[in-house]
This record gives C-alpha cells, structure tokens and sequence, in this order.
C-alpha cells in the first residue's frame, strides 16, 4: 500500500491516538502522520470527523474512520496478511470486546476522576477503585492469556492494545501522586505484561515517554482542564 | 449437538430487545429468563459478576454480556441473515453509529424526559441536535442498514419504539415531531412494522 492511501490525523500524547498506531505497526501499514497541534483543531479533522471533532481519525483511500477501537477492528479486517488484532473465535473476540469496553467505560474515567479529584479523601477513595479495577484486569488477564505473554496470546491483541495504550498515563499518573496504583503485590502478572507490552516492536516507538506526559499533564492543570479523551 | 442458548433480560428493557431482535432475525431457538432487577438471581450474578447487569447470552454455558458485544457474538456466531455488512469500512460505518447511539443519543434523550423544567429546554434542544444527525444520516435510506434492518436499527431501537411510548404517557409530541424529523419519524414505521421488530414489541401500557 502506498504511504498516500493511509492518513493518521492525531496527536503522540493520546493514549487512543497510540492505539491505531500500534495496530498500524502489527500489520506494517505504511502511513502519514498528521499531528494535532494541542488547543486547536485543524479543517482536516473538523471535515473527517464532524461529529465528534476528535482525534484519531484514519484516512484510509480518503475515507475518514473514527473512534479509536472501531478503527484497529477496521485495520484488522482489512490488512489480512499481518499477524490478527482479534483473536479468531467468536467467544473469545467477545471476551477480548467486553475487557476493552470495561477499560474504557469503568476503568479509564477513574483515572479522569483521580486527576480531577480534590482533598485527600476523595483521592484516596479514587485510588483504591482504580487499584481494584486493576486487580479485575489481573484476573482477566490469568484467563484470557492461558499462561501466554499477552492478553491475545503469544503476540499483542485487541485487549493488549486497548489498555496498554494507557501505561504512560498510569505511570505518570504513579509519579505525580508519589504513589503506585499498579503493584507486585497486588497484579504482578499485570506488571510483567506491562514490561514485555512497552517492549514490543509495535509498541516500543508509540507510546510517549512518561516525562513527556508529566509536561503535558502540568500545562493542563494549568489550564484547569482534563487531558485529551477521545 | 444442538445449540443450548439462554438469555437473561428483561422484558421492558431495549438492551435486552436488542439481542432478542438479533436472535429472531437469525431463527435461533433461545430460552428467555425474565430477571427480578431488583433481586438478581445467583445465575445472573454468576454470569456477570463485573457489572450484574442484563442481557446476558448464555451460549452452551458460556456467556456474554454487554449488549453490543453480544449482537457481535451473534453474528459472528449464526451467519443467516447478517446484522453487520461485509465490507470493512461500511463495518466500522456501522460501529460508528451503534457507538454514537449509546454514548450520545440514549443518554441526552433520557436527560430530555426526565429533566427538570428550567433544564428541559436545554436537554431537548442537545437531543433534538443528535436527531438531526442521525434523520442526516438515513437520508435516503430505508433502514440505517440499507434496504434491510442492521446492527444500527437494531441498537437505534430506542428511538424506533420507546421514544413513541414516552412521548404519549407525557401526552404531548416534546421532542420527535413529524415536522422537524420526518425522514426519522418514516424511519420509525418502517421498523416498527418490520416483522421480526413487531413480534418483539412488548405492549404498550
């Protein structure tokens, strides 16, 4: 495919953004990037995405996809040759469906709600629902894996893709707050699979450097708003 | 073998129509179990101890929940008559709107009918935007799917019967008039007298 038949409008910093850029990499699809500058929107965006405004947006042959997840399925169904994002079963891509949405809908807004959160009770009490959340995920992950590497198995899939674009926040989300949400203790298997995730070749060059988001997360304090959501 | 599936739902809720809906236009034999939301039984606890929500799908013991994920299961699962087009890009067309359905459309319609006075305008003012996208989008279209009922119709089933229902209990048309949404308003008789919705109507009250 030639590198014009595949646009990304989007920005580093967005963990959603990541998502279809790691996907692009499995399937080693040639693209463009076009970054986002934070604050404003660009006419491409508004035009390819006039609904939600937002980023990521794949121009794939001039045809705008939107919403981060239903682009890697969409990058899955198209790109047949590379490695499968989704596992192959039915069952098993409805098991590996339900965990993204539950990191997206439940486990995520948590994470807004920590950095939003004022006075100590209220962080505290945040935390320890991420914490539990996270320990829902660790228990999702001893299944789904069945002793294997990743969420799909011996190479990185949709459920890997979906919450692993998340690490850096988390991480930076550790560092700001001088504490630690994911643990030996309570999801080591999760804190293994975070290694070998961010180690990844499709991975490794996406997601932003934890100092970087640090930057990002102060100028948007700043600001009084919440970082970037899709 | 033959297939064992069970669905736990409720009768009036459109999630739980939804996979009905899917399950009929496949012809899958299923057992429906009415759930008491306001004492789970243990099976559904069992079933779905992260959110505890209905529908679940119960495949041969396994189940599903989510209702978007389990209109997915089905189609991957029985091929007759497929809910989700074949071409990837109408695909992810069609996930696009199920999305904008759920997480646009049923939360600021609700916020419509349930707000107070002084935030109703406001409310209905935000849902009737959302409307406009969605008559935009069928424009010239039979169903959201084309000329055959898709995962779109399927999810939009709220707007297809719902609305209409709450709109006659308050006793005045608030928010889906003839006027200002007749392509959606066509939409809704389409659908509504598509044989497979009309069984799965539960009664007006």
């Amino acid at each position: 495919m030639a590198t014009g038949d595949v646009k990304l409008i989007g920005a580093g910093a967005s963990p959603y953004v990541n998502r279809v850029q790691i996907a692009l990499n499995i399937k080693s699809v040639n693209y463009e990037f076009l970054e986002e500058k934070l604050g404003s929107k660009s006419e491409l965006l508004l035009k390819s995405n006039p609904i939600h405004k937002k980023i990521p947006v794949l121009i794939h042959d001039d045809k705008p996809i939107c919403e981060s997840l239903v682009i890697v399925q969409y990058i899955d169904d198209v790109w047949t040759s590379g490695p499968s994002i989704l596992p192959s079963d039915p069952y098993d891509r409805a098991i590996a469906r339900f965990w993204a949405a539950y990191v997206d809908d439940k486990w995520f807004p948590l994470m807004k709600e920590l950095w939003m959160a004022e006075g100590e009770e209220a962080r505290a009490a945040t935390i320890e629902k991420i914490v539990e959340g996270l320990v829902v995920l660790e228990e999702a992950f001893v299944k789904c894996s069945k002793g294997k590497a990743f969420f799909g198995g011996d190479s990185i899939g949709f459920l890997d893709i979906a919450f692993g674009s998340f690490l850096r926040w988390l991480n930076m989300t550790e560092k700001m707050g001088e504490m630690q949400l994911l643990s030996e203790a309570k999801t080591p298997n999760l804190v293994e699979w975070a290694e070998r995730f961010c180690c990844d070749d499709a991975v490794k060059d996406v997601l932003p450097k934890t100092e970087k988001l640090i930057e990002i997360f102060k100028i948007m304090q700043a600001r009084a708003k919440a970082p970037p959501s899709n | 073998m033959a297939d064992e599936v069970k669905l736990f739902g409720v009768w009036a809720s459109p999630y739980s129509r939804r996979v009905e809906v899917a399950l009929k236009l496949k012809g899958v034999k299923y057992e429906f179990i009415e759930e008491d939301l306001s004492n789970k039984s243990d099976l559904l606890l069992k079933y779905n101890p992260v959110h505890k929500k209905i529908p679940v799908l119960l495949h041969n013991g396994k189940p599903i929940v989510e209702s978007l994920v389990i209109l997915e299961y089905i189609d991957e699962t029985w091929k007759g008559n497929p809910i989700l087009p074949h071409d990837p890009y109408q695909k992810a067309v069609a996930r696009f709107w199920a999305k904008f359905l759920d997480e646009k459309c049923f939360p600021a319609l609700r916020k419509a009918f349930s707000s107070k006075e002084d935030e109703q305008e406001k409310a209905i003012e935000e849902a009737s935007e959302l409307l406009k996208i969605l008559e935009n989008e069928l424009n010239g279209k039979k169903f959201f799917g084309g000329d055959k009922i898709g995962l779109v119709d399927i999810v939009a089933n709220f707007i297809g019967f719902w609305l209409g229902v709450i709109q006659e209990a308050k006793g005045e048309e608030l928010l889906l008039t003839h006027k200002k949404f007749p392509i959606l308003c066509k939409w809704i008789d389409e659908y509504v007298n598509c044989s497979v919705i009309k069984e799965n109507l539960p009664c007006q009250r």
